[in-house]
C-alpha cells in the first residue's frame, strides 16, 4: 500500500507536467482526487489494513493528497499567468494611431491674455471695475480735463451718438464712475472696449481693449506707482524685464509718464521690433490730475493717487507674434485654435 | 519738430554724441524720434577744381576733364554734362565712392577713355536746386563763393550738408518746445548748461512806422496781441546758404529770403509771423476782426474760401486779408515786385484758430501751433528777430518803430512751491536748492512762497504741475520704487464670477470663444427678417461711422454671430462651435445713455451637431450657473429661427434667452450652406434666478427600485411634461424619471409615439418594497390614464 501510494504520486506529478490546459488539469484532479478517484480508492482499502500501521498509513495517504493538491495548484497559476501574459500578446495595440478626442474649446487670444492682467491685479489687491461703453462726453473728456476744443481730442477720433452722447475712446471715463461711487481708498483696474473712428489695417481697429487702472488713497507717490507698475511688467513678462518710465502728457494725469519695457528680443540694444530704440511702450500713467479728484469728488489736499492705462491687442499681438488685428475679429476657428 | 543740432549750437553747447543726446532728452520729457544725420550716405566724394576740359575723341557729347582734387597729381574724369567749365569747383565722386541712392561708382573706361570717377549733379547729392537756387537743376553742381572750396575737402563739410537733425514728438502741452529756442532752453537744463539767448530789446519804440500803417484789434476775446513792424525797399532774392541749410534741416522749402525769414522765426521762436505786401493793404489799416457771414477770401493755396461770423480775419479797410492764424490771402502775399511788408506776429485764441482751421478743412503749421495757445509775450521777440534778420540779410530797410496792439494781457501763472511736498508727492528726496535751480533753469521765478510760471508754459496750473518739472529733471529713473501698503482684499464680485463660469462650461464642452465689433450694419436686421416694428431695431446709431457696416449698435449678437459662421463655413471650417460674451445696446433716447446687456451667445453648425447637441450645451451652461427647474418651451415667433425647431428657456415667469434652429431663409442670406443652430441667454436673468449655494445631499444608504414604462401618446405632446407629470404621480420615493426612447413608426399607430421612461424609486429611510414600487407605477398610470395616455402593450 506504501507503495502504491508511492506509485500514485509520481504518476499525477508526471501527468501534470503533461497537462497543457485547465481542462486537463481539471480531469487530472477528479481521477486522483476525485469521489472515484485513486487516493480515494487506496483509502477505502485502508480496512485491510493492520490497525497499528493505520495512523502511519494515513498520515503517508493525507501527505500524498496535500502534495498532488499543491501541484495541481502550482500547475493551474502556471497555466493561468501563460495565458494572461498571451492574451496580453493578442491584446497589442498601435499607440501611435489617431485618438478619439473630446475637444475643449479654445478662449479667445484677448481673453487668454486678459484673465492673465486680471488675475496678476487681484492678486495685487486690485478689484475689477466696469464702466459703459456708450458714455456721456462729459465723463470720457471734460472730467478728465479735456474740455472742448482741447488739442488732445483731435488725436481720438471720436464716433459721436449725439453732441452730448459718444462711444468712450479709453477706458479713463471708468475712474470719475469709480470715485464716484466709491470712497478711498480705491484699488481698481477696469478692463474694456473702447472705439476710436481708426479705417481699419492690420495694426488698426476701431474698436479695441483698453485696461485702465487706478490707485487712490492717503499719501499715494509717484514711487508707488513706479513699484506697482514694475510689479506688474515683471509678472507679466518675466522676472528679468527692465521698464523705464518716460515722461509725457496725458490731461488727465499730473505728472505723467508712458512706461516702456525693454525689447523682448533685442533686451535694449535696438532691433526692428523695437523700431532701433530698444524699448517698447506699453503703458501710459501717471498721477491722477488734482481737477480728475475733484471731479469725482475727492478731495485733492487729502488724497492722491495714479491711474494707469494699456492697450490689450497690442500686447496680445506681441506676446503671439500676431501680425494682424484684424485677425482677432474675423475668429476664423484656424486661429482661435492656435492658442 | 526737426531740431539742427547746427541751429541748437547757437543757444546751448552739447558735447556728447548725438545718441546720448537723444535718450537723455528723451528722459526729462522731449521724446526723440530718432535722429539722422545729413549725407550720411555719400562716401569719398570730394572737392574739385577743374583744370583742363577738352572734347573726347570718340565722342560728340563727352568730355574729358582733369581734375585737381588735392593730391600730389591730377585725376582723369569723363562726364556727359555741358555745363563745366575750366576753373570750376564741382563735386567729384571718387573711386570706391557712394552717391544719394546708395549707387557706388568705379574707375572705369568710357569709349577708350580712363574716367577714375563721376562728377555730381545737386540730385546725386540728395540736394536740390531749392538748397543752391544759383545751380542748374540738369547740369553738375557748381559750387559757389557760399561753399568751401578747399580741393580735396568732404563735399558735405564744404556745402554745408553735414547737419545732424533730430525729430522730437512734442505733446500737446508743450507747445513752446516746437521751436529751437525752447528744445534748446530743455537740451540747457538737461544738461546742466548755460541756455544762450540774448535778450533782444522788445520795447515798444515809436517811429515813422505810424506813419504808413494803423493796426487796431477789433475782437480782443480772439486777438490777444498784434504786433506790426514795416520794411521798405525790399529785395526778395535767395537767402543765404545758412539759413537755406537749417530750413532744409527743418523740413522747410526755402521760397526767397523774406518768406525764409518768416519762417526761419517761426521754427526758432515757435511763433508764427505773416509777411503782408503793403501795396494790398487798402486804407494802410489792418484790423483783426470776426469776418462777417459769406465774406470770402482767396488764400495763397488758391482756394476760395467762405467765412462766417465765428472766424477771426486780419483785415483792410475794405476786405479780408488773412485768415487769422490759419492762412493769408493770395493778393497781400509777397511777390517778386513787393516793395514794402507789413510783418505781423501776433498772438489768436487757440480754441478759435482750431475750429476755423477744421471748419475750413485747412490745417497748416501755423494754425496747428496756434491752435495749442501760444505766448502773447513771444510776439516782440520774434518780431524784433525777424526785423534783425532783415538787416544782416540786407534785404530791406527796417522802418523805425514797432506797432503793439495788445489788449488782453497774459496774467502769469503763479503756483504754492512747497518743496517738501514736491518731495512726498513724487517719493523722492531733492533739496530745495536743487528743486529751485531746475525751475530757474526752466525759466521759472520766484515771489515768496509763490512760483511763477514763465509767460510760454500755459500747463502750469498747479503745485503737481510744479512737481512734474521737479521730477522729470531729476530723472523719473531714479525714483526709488516702493510697493503698495496697506493690505487690500480683492476679488471677482459673483457676477464676474458668474460670467467665468459660463465661460469654463462652454470651452470645456468644445466651444470656441469668440470677439465681434459691437457696432453693425442697420442692414443685418434686414438679413435676419426682423419685421419692421421690432424693438429690436431702435438702436443706437453712430451720427459720424466710419461706414454702413459699422454705423449702429447691435441690439441683438446672433447677426454677428452668424457673420462668424458664414466666414468659418466658407473658409471650409467644416465643423464648429462658437460662443461670445456679447454686450448689446438698447436705445433710451437722448437724454438718457442706452441699456448695455450682456449676453451669452452659442453658435454651431456641421456633422453631428443637431437641435440636441446645442439643447445639452445650454443645459450643461445653465447648470454651471446654477439654474434649475427651467423649462424649454416651443415657440414660432422669432423669425429668424425656424418655426418647429425654437424653444424659450425660462424658468417660472423669468425667460432666459431661447435656441434653434436658424431658419433656411436666414441661412441662405449669410450664405450658409448647412443647418445653424444658434442660442441666446440673458446673463442678468439667469444671474437672478441662479442658486449657486448648494448643500450636498447624503449619498443613498438604501437600494433603488428602477421600473420601465413604456406609454403610447399623441405625437404632437411634449414629453418633457409627461416626465413633469410621471414624477408628481409617483410620489416621494420618485428620485429620477428619465427619457430613454421616442419611437414614431410602423409599430405605432399614425399620429402617436411611443415614449419609454426610467423611474427610480427610493427611499433615505428604508429597503423599498415591490408593493410600495407597484403602488407608485399604478399611481403614474393611472394619472396619465386621465389624459388618455396608455401603457404600450
Amino acid at each position: 500500500m506504501r507503495q502504491k501510494l508511492e506509485e500514485i504520486r509520481e504518476r499525477a506529478a508526471k501527468e501534470l507536467e503533461a497537462a497543457t490546459d485547465l481542462a486537463a488539469i481539471e480531469e487530472l484532479r477528479v481521477k486522483f482526487l476525485g469521489k472515484k478517484g485513486e487516493l480515494t480508492a487506496i483509502l477505502k482499502q485502508m480496512g485491510g489494513v493492520a490497525p497499528e500501521e493505520r495512523p502511519k498509513l494515513g498520515q503517508l495517504a493525507n501527505e500524498a493528497r496535500g502534495y498532488i493538491e499543491q501541484i495541481i495548484a502550482d500547475k493551474n497559476e502556471e497555466l493561468q499567468k501563460a495565458a494572461l501574459a498571451n492574451k496580453l500578446v493578442e491584446e497589442k495595440i498601435d499607440v501611435t494611431a489617431p485618438s478619439k478626442r473630446r475637444k475643449l474649446g479654445s478662449k479667445h487670444p484677448l481673453t487668454i491674455v486678459l484673465d492673465e492682467i486680471k488675475d496678476i491685479f487681484i492678486g495685487m489687491g486690485f478689484d475689477i471695475a466696469q464702466g459703459p461703453e456708450v458714455e456721456w462726453d462729459y465723463y470720457n473728456f471734460e472730467a478728465l480735463n479735456i474740455p472742448e476744443n482741447h488739442p488732445a481730442r483731435d488725436t481720438q477720433d471720436t464716433f459721436y451718438i449725439t453732441e452730448k452722447m459718444l462711444l468712450r475712446t479709453q477706458t479713463s471715463p471708468v475712474q470719475i464712475r469709480v470715485m464716484e461711487n466709491k470712497k478711498p481708498p480705491i484699488r481698481i483696474i477696469a478692463p474694456g472696449r473702447v472705439y476710436r473712428a481708426d479705417t481699419v489695417d492690420a495694426t488698426h481697429s476701431p474698436l479695441f481693449h483698453q485696461i485702465e487702472g487706478l490707485v487712490i488713497d492717503k499719501g499715494v507717490t509717484m514711487a508707488d506707482l513706479k513699484g506697482t507698475l514694475e510689479l506688474f511688467v515683471k509678472s507679466l513678462y518675466g522676472e528679468d524685464s527692465q521698464i523705464r518710465l518716460r515722461p509725457h502728457h496725458f490731461p488727465f494725469t499730473e505728472p505723467s509718464c508712458e512706461i516702456d519695457v525693454a525689447c523682448f528680443r533685442c533686451h535694449g540694444a535696438g532691433c526692428p521690433l523695437c523700431k532701433g530704440e530698444g524699448w517698447i511702450e506699453i503703458l501710459g500713467a501717471g498721477m491722477v490730475h488734482p481737477k480728475v479728484l475733484e471731479n469725482g469728488g475727492v478731495d485733492p489736499n487729502v488724497y492722491s493717487g495714479f491711474a494707469f492705462g494699456m492697450g490689450l491687442e497690442r500686447v496680445v499681438m506681441r506676446r503671439f507674434n500676431i501680425d494682424d488685428i484684424r485677425l482677432f475679429y474675423d475668429n476664423d476657428l484656424r486661429f482661435l485654435e492656435q492658442f | 519738430m526737426n531740431l539742427s543740432m547746427k541751429w541748437l549750437a547757437d543757444y546751448c553747447d552739447i558735447d556728447v554724441s548725438a545718441k546720448e543726446f537723444c535718450d537723455a532728452m528723451t528722459l526729462s520729457g522731449s521724446k526723440v524720434e530718432g535722429f539722422e544725420k545729413e549725407g550720411e550716405e555719400l562716401k569719398r566724394i570730394v572737392v574739385g577744381r577743374v583744370e583742363e576740359i577738352k572734347k573726347h575723341e570718340n565722342s560728340d557729347h563727352l568730355w574729358v576733364c582733369q581734375l585737381n582734387v588735392g593730391g600730389d597729381s591730377n585725376i582723369q574724369i569723363v562726364t556727359g554734362a555741358q555745363n563745366v567749365n575750366q576753373g570750376d569747383y564741382v563735386p567729384v565722386a571718387l573711386d570706391k565712392s557712394v552717391v544719394h541712392g546708395g549707387h557706388e561708382i568705379k574707375k572705369g573706361k568710357l569709349r577708350g577713355e580712363v574716367s577714375e570717377g563721376m562728377l555730381c549733379s545737386l540730385g546725386e547729392l540728395g540736394l536740390s536746386i531749392n538748397d543752391f537756387p544759383y545751380a542748374i537743376e540738369d547740369g553738375i553742381f557748381i559750387l559757389g563763393d557760399d561753399c568751401d572750396k578747399t580741393l580735396g575737402m568732404d563735399i558735405r563739410e564744404a556745402i554745408g550738408f553735414d547737419d545732424t537733425v533730430v525729430e522730437f514728438e512734442i505733446t500737446s502741452n508743450r507747445s513752446d518746445c516746437l521751436s529751437v529756442i525752447g528744445l534748446a532752453r530743455e537740451a540747457a537744463v538737461t544738461f546742466n548748461k548755460p541756455l544762450k539767448v540774448a535778450d533782444k530789446a522788445a520795447l515798444k519804440e515809436d517811429g515813422a512806422v505810424e506813419d504808413i500803417i494803423k493796426i487796431s484789434v477789433a475782437d480782443a476775446d480772439l486777438c490777444y496781441r498784434y504786433v506790426g513792424a514795416v520794411v521798405k525797399n525790399v529785395k526778395i532774392g535767395p537767402s543765404p546758404r545758412w539759413m537755406r541749410e537749417r530750413l532744409r534741416a527743418s523740413g522747410v522749402r526755402s521760397i526767397n529770403n523774406i518768406v525764409d525769414i518768416t519762417n526761419y522765426v517761426m521754427l526758432e521762436y515757435g511763433h508764427p509771423m505773416h509777411a503782408f505786401d503793403l501795396r494790398y493793404v487798402e486804407g494802410n489799416h489792418i484790423t483783426a476782426r470776426r469776418a462777417t457771414k459769406g465774406e470770402k477770401i482767396v488764400t495763397l493755396d488758391g482756394g476760395e474760401r467762405e467765412l462766417n461770423e465765428n472766424m477771426l480775419v486780419i483785415a483792410d479797410d475794405k476786405k479780408p486779408i488773412a485768415v487769422a492764424g490759419v492762412m493769408g490771402g493770395e493778393f497781400s502775399s509777397v511777390m517778386d515786385d513787393t516793395e514794402t511788408i507789413v510783418f505781423e506776429a501776433a498772438c489768436f485764441n487757440g480754441a478759435s484758430v482750431r475750429t476755423t482751421a477744421k471748419a475750413l478743412g485747412m490745417r497748416t503749421e501755423s494754425s496747428a501751433r496756434f491752435e495749442k495757445e501760444l505766448d502773447p509775450n513771444n510776439c516782440m521777440g520774434a518780431i524784433t528777430r525777424a526785423l534783425e534778420l532783415i538787416t544782416i540779410l540786407g534785404a530791406g530797410e527796417v522802418v523805425d518803430g514797432i506797432i503793439d496792439v495788445f489788449p488782453t494781457p497774459k496774467a502769469p501763472s503763479k503756483v504754492k512751491f512747497d518743496y517738501e511736498w514736491i518731495n512726498n508727492f513724487i517719493g523722492i528726496n531733492v533739496p530745495r536748492d536743487r528743486q529751485v535751480s531746475i525751475l530757474e533753469q526752466l525759466g521759472f521765478t520766484f515771489e515768496g512762497e509763490m512760483v511763477v510760471a514763465p509767460s510760454f508754459r500755459n500747463d502750469i496750473e498747479h503745485p503737481a504741475d510744479v512737481a512734474e518739472e521737479i521730477a522729470r529733471i531729476y530723472g523719473y529713473d531714479k525714483i526709488e520704487s516702493t510697493p503698495l501698503s496697506g493690505v487690500s482684499n480683492a476679488k471677482l464680485t459673483p457676477k464676474q464670477a458668474f460670467v467665468k463660469n459660463v465661460n469654463d462650461a462652454l470651452l470645456a464642452q468644445g466651444v470656441s470663444e469668440i470677439q465681434t465689433y459691437s457696432f453693425v450694419s442697420p442692414k443685418v436686421y434686414d438679413k435676419i427678417m426682423l419685421p419692421e416694428n421690432s424693438p429690436l431695431r431702435n438702436c443706437v446709431v453712430i451720427s459720424n461711422p466710419l461706414g454702413e457696416d459699422t454705423s449702429v449698435m447691435r441690439t441683438t449678437a446672433i447677426p454677428s454671430m452668424l457673420d462668424i459662421v458664414s466666414k468659418n463655413y466658407n473658409n471650409r471650417n467644416l465643423v464648429a462651435s462658437f460662443f461670445e460674451l456679447a454686450t448689446v445696446y438698447s436705445s433710451n433716447g437722448k437724454e438718457q445713455l442706452p441699456t448695455e446687456k450682456q449676453k451669452v451667445v452659442i453658435g454651431a453648425y456641421g456633422e453631428g451637431v443637431d437641435f440636441f447637441e446645442v439643447k445639452g450645451i445650454v443645459e450643461e451652461v445653465l447648470r454651471k450657473m446654477y439654474v434649475f427647474n427651467y423649462d424649454f418651451t416651443a415657440i414660432s415667433d422669432r423669425v429668424e429661427f425656424h418655426p418647429g425647431r425654437t424653444a424659450e428657456i425660462t424658468v417660472g415667469d423669468v425667460k432666459l434667452g431661447f435656441m434653434g434652429e436658424i431658419s433656411p431663409q436666414v441661412q441662405e442670406n449669410y450664405g450658409i450652406g448647412t443647418r445653424v443652430y444658434a442660442a441666446e441667454l440673458d446673463i442678468d436673468a439667469c444671474f437672478e434666478v441662479a442658486t449657486p449655494d448648494v448643500k450636498f445631499s447624503p449619498l443613498p444608504k438604501f437600494p433603488a427600485i428602477v421600473r420601465d414604462l413604456s406609454f403610447v401618446c399623441d405625437a404632437d405632446i411634449p414629453v418633457m411634461s409627461l416626465q413633469k407629470r410621471i414624477a408628481a404621480a409617483a410620489g416621494k420615493y420618485a428620485e429620477s424619471v428619465n427619457i430613454f426612447d421616442i419611437y414614431q413608426g410602423k409599430q405605432i399607430e399614425k399620429d402617436k409615439k411611443s415614449v419609454a421612461f426610467k423611474l427610480v424609486l427610493r427611499s433615505n429611510e428604508k429597503t423599498l418594497t415591490d408593493t410600495e414600487a407597484d403602488d407608485a407605477m399604478n399611481r403614474v398610470v393611472k394619472s396619465l390614464a386621465e389624459l388618455s395616455i396608455t401603457l404600450r402593450s
